[in-house]
């Protein structure tokens, strides 16, 4: 919540010039005909995806060459609101000219990107996001066809949100790139969850064999497993006890400019380290209070205790400061 | 571009006779009501009168009350946490029984209370997608139920409930009724004498009054203990300075949609059914709900093979302001729980739009709307996959 929640209804104006542009006019709307894809010299793909009664649906027709497994053309059809509309007019866009296995690589959030009227403002609002998850699947249904997959492949995949069939696979996907944190977010991205809600947790009115609860923790955990071990992995920086003294002097250094001096300056005060000594296991800083510091009460009690706090918490316990 | 205003169960237009009545309640007759000088006193002729407007409109006897509230979801809000606080907080009775299909300002508020230890019971609609009196009669019981709160008439389909009915039968068995009927006021008579409810909330701006003003009807003798303690307006029963130029409005406003009532069940019903066929006219348009038991200004339909919120996009393009309670436009996807009960094919669960009249809608705006919907399906069905040709 904030100032600019206050005020309702923003949901249209939350999207993009992009959107809207592409809501009314969409440039690649349409079929491709078999027999338009035989003059091209192309094989043809179509693909459905999603269904009326969960709110949006969508057929997808690909020209594809067979020698290049290069998309010549892309068109869509779509029943649902005005961004799944905009996203998988979009969605054609980027893959015509790609490869099969390419367009496979287009997610949702670069169909959103795409979107976009500038980098830092997103296209849709977060509740509109399924729609561009939409224009995905699409794509891996799409391709999956080409690639002479059985059309029962996907049919046969562990459906998480039977409403909104929506897979295990798709789910722990989209948790994973968008890095989402709630239940509800995973709603919002995928619409499982969002109509009979038996497949959020254990207790819904008909029992199933995943759940999205589950499904986030374990995601989740997987994901911090993977960041630790990554993190395990990477060159850890000697530790200060361990270091020469003008190593040291460095480190203390970055650590007043970063996080000491910008306090210092805005009373019009600052210090200067004059000397370092390391001796029995203590580091000692000297340091030379300049300007407003110089001669202030607070030099020697609250501003010292400041200055050796921060430099213990980024350096080491083992820090002292000593004003000269 | 001229617009279209076909969103009147949203809000309505201020009707200009009420403006110019709530003028002079700005920079003139400013003073607070309850100050001893004479620049409290001066007012209260003018709240008499906006009261005589209130009870008149809908019959209220002068031993009943008529609190003015600061819209329908406070009022709401006094009676359901009255109850809780008064009746099942105290254990003497565990439950509240209301619908699947009230507004938020019910339906959530019921939940907050759920969260508070309240039991509250959801009936389904029926087939007519109205809760009739034999499915109520099955869940009350003098012991248990604590409130019955059932709306007048549903925002969404317009469809009347048959409170008179219903109201009875919780009168027979001692069991407090309440209506939300912020959507029957100023589209059809409203007789609390005829219709025993002990509780009625009301919003001004349903009925070309001022929004931030509502009303609550108490029948002599229920207790009501206030949601806003305060001050002693409302004889205590509702704290804060009374909002004497919305109130003044309120009651004008209600003046004036009582002696519309003949022009709204003749004229706005006309025009209401001009669009109603016009749209039925189109392939796969399918209207919500019996004509004969609607309000006489809504009209619900479902377009095969369009989405409800690319169709209102549509026509707000095309100058018409309409609504869609299509899963897709709301924070919720879930599907409309009426259209289940009223057993609406499945698929067309995400294509409802609503457009509501009022009697400050025209002819030629209706014919214009007509026009509109009928280019904007056209449209939209090019691109949808699964629209009827």
């Amino acid at each position: 919540m904030a100032k600019s929640d206050l005020i309702g209804g923003t949901l249209w104006e939350s999207y993009s010039r992009k959107v809207n542009d592409r809501m009314l006019n969409p440039r690649h709307l349409g079929e491709i005909t078999p027999k338009e894809a035989e003059a091209r010299g192309t094989r043809l793909v179509v693909a459905d995806w999603g269904a009326e009664v969960c709110g949006d649906a969508i057929r997808a027709f690909w020209a594809v060459d067979p020698a290049t497994d290069r998309i010549v053309d892309a068109r869509f059809k779509t029943f649902g609101c005005g961004t799944a509309i905009a996203s998988s007019d979009m969605m054609c866009e980027m893959i015509i000219g790609k490869t099969v296995d390419e367009a496979m690589r287009i997610t949702n959030i670069d169909v959103e990107h795409a979107l976009r009227d500038d980098e830092a403002t997103a296209a849709i609002p977060p509740q509109k996001m399924h729609c561009s998850v939409m224009a995905y699947d699409v794509i891996r249904k799409a391709a999956s066809e080409y690639k002479g997959v059985d059309m029962d492949s996907l049919e046969a995949e562990d459906i998480v949100c039977h409403c909104a069939r929506v897979s295990l696979r798709t789910i722990r996907e989209v948790i994973r790139i968008n890095d989402l944190k709630t239940v509800e977010e995973v709603t919002h991205y995928t619409k499982a969850g969002a109509f009979c809600k038996s497949c959020i947790r254990p207790g819904g009115h008909e029992s199933r064999k995943h759940y999205l609860v589950d499904i986030l923790r374990d995601v989740r955990a997987e994901m911090e497993r993977e960041a630790a071990a990554a993190a395990e992995a990477a060159p850890r920086p000697k530790a200060f006890a361990e270091l020469g003294l003008i190593q040291k002097h460095r480190a203390v250094e970055q650590v007043l400019d970063e996080k000491v001096r910008p306090a210092l300056l805005r009373d019009g005060g600052n210090l200067e380290v004059v000397d370092m000594k390391a001796a029995d296991g203590v580091t000692e800083v000297h340091i030379s209070y300049q300007g407003a510091c110089k001669g202030c009460p607070s030099a020697t009690a609250g501003t010292l205790s400041f200055v050796e706090d921060v430099l213990k918490a980024e350096l080491d316990p083992s820090v002292r400061v000593v004003p000269v | 571009m001229d617009r279209i205003y076909l969103d009147n169960n949203a809000t309505t237009i201020l009707d200009p006779r009420v403006k110019d009545a709530m003028e002079p309640f700005w920079c003139q007759l400013y003073g607070n009501p309850n100050s001893l000088h004479t620049f409290g006193t001066e007012v209260h002729p003018y709240m008499r009168l906006a009261f005589d407007r209130l009870y008149a409109g809908v019959n209220a006897r002068d031993s009943d009350d008529i609190i003015v509230t600061s819209c329908a979801t406070e009022s709401n809000n006094t009676v359901l946490h009255s109850v809780w606080y008064d009746l099942i907080r105290t254990g003497r009775r565990s439950e509240i029984v209301t619908t699947q299909v009230e507004h938020p300002a019910v339906s959530n508020t019921c939940r907050y209370l759920e969260s508070l230890g309240a039991k509250v019971v959801y009936l389904p609609v029926n087939s007519d997608g109205i809760v009739d009196a034999d499915i109520l009669r099955e869940h009350i019981d003098p012991e248990r139920t604590a409130l019955v709160s059932i709306m007048w008439a549903n925002n969404e389909t317009g469809l009347l409930f048959p409170i008179r009915e219903l109201a009875s039968l919780c009168r027979q068995k001692g069991i407090l009724f309440h209506t939300d009927a912020v959507q029957a006021v100023g589209k059809v008579p409203v007789d609390v004498q005829d219709v025993t409810v002990d509780f009625l909330s009301f919003s001004a701006h349903k009925f070309h009054g001022p929004k931030g003003v509502g009303g609550l009807y108490v029948r002599q003798g229920v207790t009501l203990n206030p949601l806003m303690h305060g001050g002693e307006q409302m004889g205590g029963r509702r704290g804060g300075t009374v909002n004497v130029a919305f109130l003044v409005g309120m009651g004008l406003a209600m003046e004036l949609a009582v002696e519309g009532l003949p022009h709204e069940r003749t004229e706005v019903r006309r025009l209401r059914d001009r669009l109603e066929d016009a749209l039925r006219a189109i392939e796969g348009v399918t209207v919500i709900g019996r004509r004969d038991l609607r309000v006489p200004n809504t009209i619900l339909v479902s377009v095969k093979g369009v989405e409800g919120e690319a169709l209102i996009w549509d026509l707000n393009r095309q100058g018409v302001a309409a609504s869609t309670g299509s899963a897709c436009a709301s924070e919720s996807l879930e599907p409309n729980p009426t259209f289940v009960a009223m057993g609406i094919d499945t698929e067309l669960a995400h294509t409802g739009v609503r457009l509501s009249l009022s009697r400050f809608s025209t002819e030629q705006e209706i014919d214009s709307a007509a026009a509109a919907v009928r280019a904007a399906i056209s449209r939209l069905r090019t691109i949808s996959p699964t629209a009827v040709h």
